[in-house]
């Protein structure tokens, strides 16, 4: 079970739009991804909620398609 | 038992928890051995959670939390977040206050 960086690039885009999003695949194996997010969406939200965010626009693949996302969010 | 209960009672367990894939002796997964380690090194006592040893709690903890992934950390029943927000804090220099503020005892 993997998921293209370009697949989850979209993901992230559709939910954060007008956002910088930076994603690495730290393994090369489509299952290992890092993703930077700096969106003003994630104004007057908490870190917890800012990754629920981020695992919503994921739509469940989280830990099913995708095994392994580092998340890092940023107010812009 | 209600899962959600068995869940709670882990919670109540202590004033930091750490589910997590493995023990703290063998993490069985990169960002849950990031987690022990943070904790370790501000030698925080926690009591933690195998996910492995009850599928019921793996899968429990996930909707209970709103958070689909494993480590996850309470602190004094309250959820913090997983590894990743974690380290920030910890990376932040933010993570001792955080704990102080708590009145848990960092055996620094």
């Amino acid at each position: 079970m993997t998921i293209k960086q370009s697949e989850l690039e979209i993901l992230l885009k559709n939910a954060f739009p007008n956002s910088v999003i930076e994603i690495k695949d730290l393994a090369g194996d489509d299952n290992h991804f890092a993703a930077r997010i700096c969106s003003s969406l994630f104004k007057g939200k908490n870190k917890v909620e800012q990754h629920q965010m981020v695992y919503k626009a994921l739509k469940g693949k989280m830990d099913k398609e995708l095994h392994a996302l580092s998340i890092s969010t940023e107010e812009k | 038992m209600d899962v959600n209960k068995k869940i709670e009672e882990i919670i109540n367990s202590g004033d930091v928890v750490l589910f997590m894939k493995g023990t703290p002796e063998m993490p069985q997964c990169g960002f849950s051995m990031v987690a022990v380690n943070i904790l370790k090194h501000l030698k925080i006592n926690f009591n933690s959670f195998d996910v492995y040893s009850d599928e019921n709690i793996r899968q429990g903890i996930k909707k209970y939390s709103n958070w689909p992934t494993i480590p996850q950390i309470y602190v004094k029943k309250e959820f913090i977040g997983g590894s990743d927000i974690l380290k920030e804090m910890f990376e932040k220099k933010e993570l001792s206050k955080f704990f102080l503020d708590k009145g848990i005892q960092i055996n620094n």
